[in-house]
């Protein structure tokens, strides 16, 4: 019997080390979290003035702000949400309500997953192609069309999921009462797995806001206001990646302070997505 | 109600309902062709640089505009090395972040945990590079690179690994940073697949006496061991394409070196730096032929991720 006691000491070193470990890779993932978000806060809170919000970007040497960046990266995330987000709902419910049958839904959900993290840098060569070499110049269209494509399959999955949840009964009550499908899918399950959608828009946003690839080859950049998006557009990622590789000490102080905007937004949209879908969640 | 109003409302629901569902299915139609459309532009691209260099493309670590020579050995070369790095470390404390979630946390704290490492990968990606570039590179020149150098740059075998000047940017640096950013992605997965381990199974296992170690390593993983494979193949993927944190910190030089230390290019970042400088026809083909390259490798990645986490979702279905 003298085995026993030394062979349960050993399993339990071994849970003991084990768990501490654990412990320690969970400390490991937050420390990362912390120490960037307090480099963002160190560097990008002083560096965040009024006149970062009132002036546009600067030559180098002198002062100037982020204005026609910000108003630009603001713009191409509209258009890019308004152009993917209808096409998304629309495949999203395709997947959900009628791809029971057929080869479509199960290549086209496959399909999807693949293209939700296939490199952003790839879409962006490929709007290059299709796009900026048939216009002959970089723009803010090609920009917004570069980001739908991104936000598409986010959507897509999203969707997808959210109206699985909706129970079958709901459907069945509504056919029950005569209602043709277009209306039951419209007016009763999409309608149900509102919350849901809504919470996927806003994580596409978040992803899209902070996308800096797929924007160098198709909206470039531009030193000045512009509220043309046939012409090359500023953009906050792409400004940013331009600053903080350059030399100048004021223009990696603009740079900061954009990365602090970028991470502070995308941040904010996302928890407030979460939290926006708890409550829906809680409340059904 | 009159039959034939009756019947006129019958026939426009029905094709009502016939144009919506059509249209939810060119939608979904869209999505394949969109994946063809993208293959086949980035194929069309580079047909000048495969006309011209054929699959020596692959095998030829020349890069030399002036003279429009190019080979894509280095980047590829540099965009698995870095993914290598990251994989085998984000790989074991992934799965001590997924133990911890579903195992430790007492219950108030885990979905505040959760959210904060999802928050991580929220970040966006030039955040990391910018991080990486300033705050980062130089503390691991000044700190970490001159000990590795010193201790385990003389050992035999790896030794040359881990030799050259600490300059803070090069593979190694790359890929630690791209491992933080592949890491909630990882965990993440392996959380969700750890949670679907039925309850019965690991009560039944602590009712032997195993201890929580034990249930995780000999119950947990080999039940759920597909899906953790497919989470793994899904941070790869990601760290494969991670286009702008790897351009700030790898150095962006178109030499191998057989050093970790030394600057290296990957195919994302060689993109992101040359292709809006890049002049003449040949050139540009050669750079679209690096994102078609990058494109396959992912696009295999991720497959092999999906058809994984596939797998598991369908014997989950069948134990229940």
């Amino acid at each position: 019997m003298n085995v026993m006691p030394s062979l349960y000491t050993r399993r339990r070193i071994i849970n003991a080390t084990g768990l501490a470990i654990s412990m320690l890779a969970m400390a490991f993932g937050l420390f990362w979290l912390c120490w960037i978000l307090w480099t963002l806060l160190e560097h990008g809170l002083h560096a965040l003035t009024p006149l970062v919000f009132a002036q546009m970007t600067p030559p180098p040497g002198s002062g100037g702000g982020l204005l026609n960046a910000i108003a630009g990266s603001l713009a191409m995330t509209l258009v890019g949400t308004l152009i993917g987000t209808p096409i998304g709902i629309l495949a999203g419910t395709y997947l959900a309500e009628f791809g029971q049958r057929g080869w479509l839904a199960p290549v086209t959900r496959f399909i999807n997953d693949v293209l939700l993290s296939a490199p952003s840098i790839v879409i962006g060569l490929f709007v290059y192609e299709v796009y900026v070499i048939r216009v002959k110049h970089f723009s803010g269209w090609a920009g917004a069309l570069a980001l739908s494509i991104i936000v598409i399959p986010i959507v897509i999955r999203t969707t997808e999921n959210m109206l699985r949840l909706v129970p079958t009964t709901l459907r069945e009550a509504a056919a029950a009462l005569g209602a043709p499908q277009w209306k039951i899918i419209n007016f009763i399950t999409l309608r149900a797995a509102r919350a849901g959608i809504i919470t996927g828009v806003m994580l596409a946003i978040a992803r899209i806001s902070g996308e800096t690839a797929p924007l160098l080859f198709t909206a470039l950049n531009n030193q000045f206001w512009s509220s043309n998006m046939d012409q090359p557009m500023a953009n906050l990622p792409v400004v940013i990646f331009q600053f903080a590789m350059s030399p100048y000490e004021d223009w990696q102080k603009l740079a900061w302070a954009g990365a602090l905007l970028i991470t502070l937004s995308v941040l904010t949209l996302n928890i407030l997505a979460r939290v926006l879908f708890r409550q829906k969640a809680a409340s059904h | 109600m009159p039959t034939f109003l009756r019947e006129a409302s019958l026939k426009r629901h029905t094709v009502l309902d016939l144009l919506f569902r059509n249209l939810t299915r060119v939608s979904a139609f869209g999505v394949l062709m969109l994946l063809v459309a993208i293959i086949a532009s980035l194929i069309v691209g580079s047909m000048p640089a495969i006309r011209a260099f054929g699959f020596g493309f692959l095998t030829s670590s020349e890069w030399d505009p002036v003279n429009d020579q190019f080979g894509a050995l280095i980047p590829i070369v540099g965009t698995l090395v870095t993914s290598a790095i990251a994989l085998l470390i984000a790989i074991p404390v992934s799965f001590g972040i997924a133990i911890f979630l579903t195992e430790l946390s007492p219950r108030i704290l885990r979905r505040p945990l959760g959210v904060a490492i999802e928050l991580l990968a929220g970040i966006p990606s030039i955040i990391y590079g910018m991080w990486g570039l300033f705050i980062f590179a130089p503390l691991f020149a000044e700190r970490i690179e001159p000990w590795l150098s010193a201790h385990i740059g003389t050992m035999p075998y790896i030794g040359p690994l881990f030799s050259g000047p600490p300059m803070g940017i090069g593979v190694l640096t790359a890929g630690i940073i791209l491992a933080i950013m592949v890491i909630p992605f990882i965990a993440s997965v392996m959380r969700d697949v750890f949670e679907v381990v039925p309850t019965l199974l690991k009560e039944s296992a602590y009712g032997l006496g195993a201890t929580t170690w034990e249930v995780m390593w000999k119950v947990v993983l080999p039940y759920t061991k597909v899906g953790v494979a497919g989470g793994i193949m899904l941070g790869l993927g990601r760290a494969l394409g991670e286009t702008m944190a790897v351009t700030f910190v790898i150095g962006n030089s178109h030499e191998l070196s057989k050093s970790l230390l030394m600057p290296g290019n990957s195919i994302a970042s060689a993109l992101a730096n040359e292709f809006t400088e890049a002049y003449g026809g040949v050139y540009t083909s050669a750079l679209i032929e690096l994102g078609l390259i990058l494109f396959f490798i992912t696009f295999v990645v991720l497959s092999l991720a999906r058809y994984m986490l596939f797998k598991l979702g369908q014997r989950e279905g069948q134990v229940t």
